[in-house]
């Protein structure tokens, strides 16, 4: 028998699936709203999508305490970013800031994964998705958290994106409407609450286009 | 005795440990062993004026996916005995299977009706035996010659009689509602709708438990099984567009070669070496 003791053990996991996708003239960022740990339902009513710009928005699931610490660091660079500059940080600049601040804590990482999704400088809706130390990746459509491996294959199946490897480099939006792009992603997280125990309660949907942010909110099981 | 002598001995019955210390050996250098099929589960049971009520979720998880959305956990035993089960999926089948035909030879033997303690202390032996490796947790209820009864049944083999139970991941949410509820002398409606009550706090609050409820009423002489009594979990979306999938691999030739002209057929032939 080995000698029980005490272990520092400074991350839980709090579940949640976030999926975002990049339309040419819109993009859409949606995650649930349940946060839990183990089998228990922490809140059932928890926002995991955070507006780091006026054209970006993060939404991330893994450990809850580190997307707060994770959001209040980006939040503040941005602030230090505006005084500096006297504008909004562009979306892909947000994205290499986003993995540059992963990658700081590589060895102790924020046990984050995050989607980002906004305009890039052209006007064009784009999405970076991540893992926990700051490789990152600009795509057309993404999923991360609990229920991304329910998600991920129907969306590459639904939306299928050009290889990044080709030349000349092929647009990475979907073809979508905007319209279309809401209803693939109600469906895709109804299912993954179907089969996915930490996904549920509620979705938040956050679309933006040239009018601006909208929210919209579609019930999921409970259960 | 020694480690190897065990092999000389002849198989007896019961499970195989055979593979045990290669297991062991195996997990030490870091394998991992497959997740089992486990049932979060919420399941309860009470005593009611004329009965038993008994009650389960309908969820089975497999780590954090749900393997199973409508499976039942309201186990046959006799046909005035039911036994809800948590735990291993396999385990709870095995064991609640095993010995309710225990229980069917013994009423051929006896003539009479099974009793509720009959079936407590065959399950209690053999999950005691298995010493917690066979991962039961069982609610056991039932109406016989001596009146309702309600067990719980532990995976060590340690067991409760109780006027209401409750068992498996959801038990403390379901427990906090007959805590709260539960009074002697129930009607059936009432009794039915604290158990469905109880499964589905179990239901929402417990993440192992989830989709519909069964409930299963036992009377003396009679007894009745609502299999998804409630269905309190539709699905919330369906996408009115539905979805169309790409062609499938295109057929470039189709040859057919009947391979009864490229061997030989012989009636009869060899036999088998035993």
């Amino acid at each position: 028998m080995t000698k029980q003791q005490a272990r520092f053990e400074p991350y839980d996991f709090n579940g949640g699936t976030c999926v975002a996708i990049a339309g040419a003239d819109y993009c859409v960022v949606a995650a649930d709203t349940r946060m839990s740990t183990g089998y228990n339902i922490l809140t059932r009513d928890y926002s995991k999508i955070y507006k780091l710009a006026d054209k970006c928005m993060m939404a991330s699931s893994g450990f809850q305490a580190d997307v707060r610490a994770l959001q209040k660091v980006l939040g503040a660079k941005h602030l230090i970013y505006q005084h500096q500059h006297n504008k909004q940080m562009s979306c892909p600049a947000m994205a290499r800031l986003l993995s540059n601040t992963l990658y700081y804590k590589r060895f102790f990482p924020y046990y984050t994964f995050n989607v980002l999704a906004g305009f890039d400088e052209e006007g064009k809706g784009c999405v970076y998705t991540y893992d926990a130390v700051g490789s990152y990746e600009k795509v057309g459509y993404s999923a991360q958290g609990s229920g991304a491996k329910l998600i991920m294959p129907v969306l590459d199946n639904q939306l299928k994106s050009p290889s990044p490897l080709l030349l000349p480099a092929q647009d990475a939006v979907t073809p979508l409407s905007e319209s279309e792009a809401i209803d693939v992603v109600k469906d895709v997280f109804a299912s993954a609450t179907e089969r996915d125990i930490y996904t549920g309660d509620k979705l938040e949907i956050v679309i933006l286009n040239v009018d601006g942010i909208r929210r919209e909110y579609a019930e999921l099981r409970k259960d | 005795m020694s480690n190897n002598s065990c092999m000389d001995l002849t198989a007896k019955g019961g499970f195989s440990f055979d593979l045990c210390k290669r297991n062991a050996m195996l997990s030490q250098k870091g394998l991992k062993l497959p997740p089992f099929r486990k049932t979060g589960t919420t399941i309860v049971g009470l005593v009611f004026q004329d009965g038993v009520i008994l009650g389960a979720d309908t969820r089975a998880t497999e780590g954090p996916i749900v393997c199973d959305k409508n499976c039942e956990k309201i186990h046959y035993m006799a046909p005035n005995i039911y036994c809800c089960g948590a735990g291993t999926a396999a385990d709870t089948e095995a064991v609640t299977d095993m010995v309710s035909s225990q229980l069917q030879l013994h009423r051929y033997h006896t003539g009479r009706e099974s009793r509720v303690v009959t079936a407590l202390t065959l399950l209690k032996k053999h999950l005691f035996n298995y010493q917690g490796h066979v991962s039961a947790a069982l609610v056991l209820g039932g109406v016989d010659c001596t009146g309702p009864h309600l067990h719980t049944i532990y995976p060590h083999g340690s067991t409760d009689t109780l006027p209401f139970a409750t068992m498996g991941s959801g038990s403390l949410a379901a427990m906090s509602v007959f805590e709260s509820k539960y009074k002697e002398g129930l009607s059936r409606d009432e009794g039915i709708k604290l158990v469905s009550e109880a499964v589905c706090s179990g239901i929402f609050n417990d993440l192992g438990s989830g989709s519909n409820v069964d409930v299963c009423v036992i009377t003396k002489g009679h007894k009745e099984y609502l299999r998804n009594h409630m269905l309190p979990n539709p699905r919330t979306y369906v996408s009115e567009r539905g979805y169309s999938f790409p062609k499938k691999t295109e057929v470039l030739m189709t040859k057919i070669t009947p391979m009864k002209e490229k061997v030989e057929v012989t009636e009869g032939g060899d036999a088998m070496e035993e």
